[in-house]
């Protein structure tokens, strides 16, 4: 299977090549400068595009970026644009490989966007320390200025909910990477109160080359759902991990063909990220990539991640470790979250070391039913759809453990957690009056 | 008129539990401390103890929002 004609994002290694760029893809179009409050002519072309972010959501662009120029039509104000090229995933490289190569189509979809809603500012947002931010300030520097509008980038702290839309407004507007309560919604209300359009460095890649090819030709690959092509980051018991191009609606099968194929049996697979979800291998297999085709399994393409799990490695250590990360990655603002999940977290350190009680169980899915919907962000519905769905997969294992016993024997954990303690932020803010 | 329903600013939230024991046919605390608020419309005198409720709050975490529908509608941002 020749995969070289869906490589729209990959295909070749540009890096922060400008002239190369240009020589690659061709000049970046111009458009009609527009009236405070319209909508310049790619917005619809975005729409009929059927684009839907990649950032997990997988929310259809257009509408998002018509939202914007409509609630700056009624707030009379300016609207501005951001990047999130933060990639808070662990399990996920794919915005780090997109912006290695091709950095300067992620800034043209996010200039040509900015100024289809009547946007000036752009703001891109990488982590700090990351090699992200270095090839994007090389990028940004060789266009010297002669955007259209201005280029800025912000890095943002190493922590999971900084990469989340409301936190990343908060990070770019006062410099404060905490999440925020909602509504109003980033499109409404976002950096500084300007209505925002924040979308993630693949969804601008792509829209870069809507502006350029055309919604048609967008639409001529991958599913009508949600068409065009999508980036996954295929790792665990797999030949050749890594960063993978295909269409959207490529089955689970093929992808991992992609990869090299499975090593070994498996029987489960991470799906979506940390805030995603565990599927049954058997189940997901021959389920098209998209969100309404993963459904049946449980699972959801989210930020692009597929982690396949070895059949010698315990799912509920690999959990209780992910969880554990998850729950210390918690901003500490709301109770349930910050409580709800370490409480969590504690329970399936238990399981999985065999200690924890019957009766707990029971604890343990209460909590899982009660902290979902009760955060200002999504964190904790994430944490806890990822938690859930193990107890779900695992169910067999999950007795095994109950009587003290697990069936693994491999020592090697799968799914990458980051190392370094995770702390809560110094003082929730509105505490410092105590 | 048609119902309001009890929601609450979660950051600004600290678990104080005021609310639930002025409105406790609404909420409920969970073990943390913190409410578990039913998403049903609030109507009559309900709403009446929920307006105290809302108004007691120390954090003023507490709020009213109009129903925009009938049926229940818990509000769930998207990530």
């Amino acid at each position: 299977m020749t995969t070289d004609a869906h490589h729209r994002l990959l295909g070749e290694l540009i890096g922060a090549d400008l002239a190369r760029h240009v020589s690659t893809f061709g000049a970046m179009p111009g458009q009609p400068k527009v009236r405070r409050g319209h909508a310049g002519a790619l917005v619809a072309e975005v729409e009929r595009s059927g684009l839907a972010g990649r950032g997990g959501g997988w929310f259809p662009t257009g509408r998002k970026m018509s939202a914007v120029v409509a609630a700056a039509h009624s707030a009379r104000k300016e609207p501005v644009v951001v990047v999130n090229a933060m990639e808070g995933e662990p399990a996920a490289a794919k915005d780090a490989v997109l912006v290695h190569r091709n950095p300067h189509l992620v800034l043209d979809g996010a200039v040509l966007a900015a100024q289809a809603i009547g946007a000036s500012v752009v703001t891109v947002a990488a982590h700090r320390g990351g090699r992200s931010l270095g090839t994007l300030e090389r990028a940004i520097a060789q266009r010297g200025g002669t955007d259209p509008v201005e280029l800025r980038l912000v890095d943002g702290p190493d922590r999971y909910v900084a990469s989340e839309e409301s936190a990343l407004a908060h990070l770019v507007g006062d410099g404060i990477a905490l999440p925020v309560t909602t509504p109003p919604r980033v499109f409404q209300s976002g950096v500084r109160r300007r209505p925002t359009l924040l979308s993630n460095a693949e969804t601008f890649a792509h829209l870069g080359l809507i502006a350029r090819r055309g919604a048609d030709w967008f639409r001529s690959v991958g599913d009508p759902t949600v068409p065009g092509t999508t980036l996954v980051t295929v790792g665990g018991a797999v030949a050749s991990p890594g960063v993978l191009e295909v269409p959207t609606g490529t089955t689970v099968r093929q992808i991992l063909g992609l990869a090299g194929g499975t090593t070994g049996s498996v029987n489960a697979a991470v799906t979506g990220g940390y805030g995603g979800a565990w599927v049954s291998a058997g189940e997901v297999v021959d389920l098209p990539w998209t969100p309404k085709g993963l459904a049946p399994a449980g699972g959801l393409p989210g930020a692009g991640v597929l982690v396949v799990l070895p059949e010698d490695s315990c799912g509920l250590v690999e959990t209780a470790r992910v969880v554990r990360w998850m729950a210390g990655q918690s901003a500490g603002q709301c109770g349930p979250c910050r409580f709800g999940l370490a409480a969590i977290s504690a329970d399936l350190d238990l399981l999985a070391a065999g200690k924890l009680k019957g009766s707990a169980l029971d604890g343990l899915r209460m909590r899982l039913g009660i902290v979902p919907g009760r955060g200002a962000c999504r964190h904790p519905d994430g944490a806890v759809r990822f938690a859930a769905t193990a107890l779900e997969v695992f169910g067999d294992e999950v007795q095994r453990h109950l009587s003290g016993h697990c069936s693994a024997n491999r020592r090697q954990f799968v799914l990458p957690v980051p190392a370094g303690k995770a702390t809560l932020p110094v003082a929730r803010p509105g505490e410092e009056w105590r | 008129m048609s119902g309001h329903v009890v929601t609450v600013d979660r950051i600004a939230c600290d678990g104080f539990g005021t609310c639930a024991q002025l409105l406790p046919e609404r909420i409920i605390l969970d073990e943390w401390g913190y409410p578990i608020i039913d998403p049903t419309p609030a109507k009559g005198t309900e709403l009446q103890h929920a307006k105290r409720a809302v108004n007691a709050c120390p954090r003023l975490a507490l709020k009213l929002v109009k129903a925009p529908h009938e049926a229940p509608a818990r509000a769930v941002a998207r990530r």
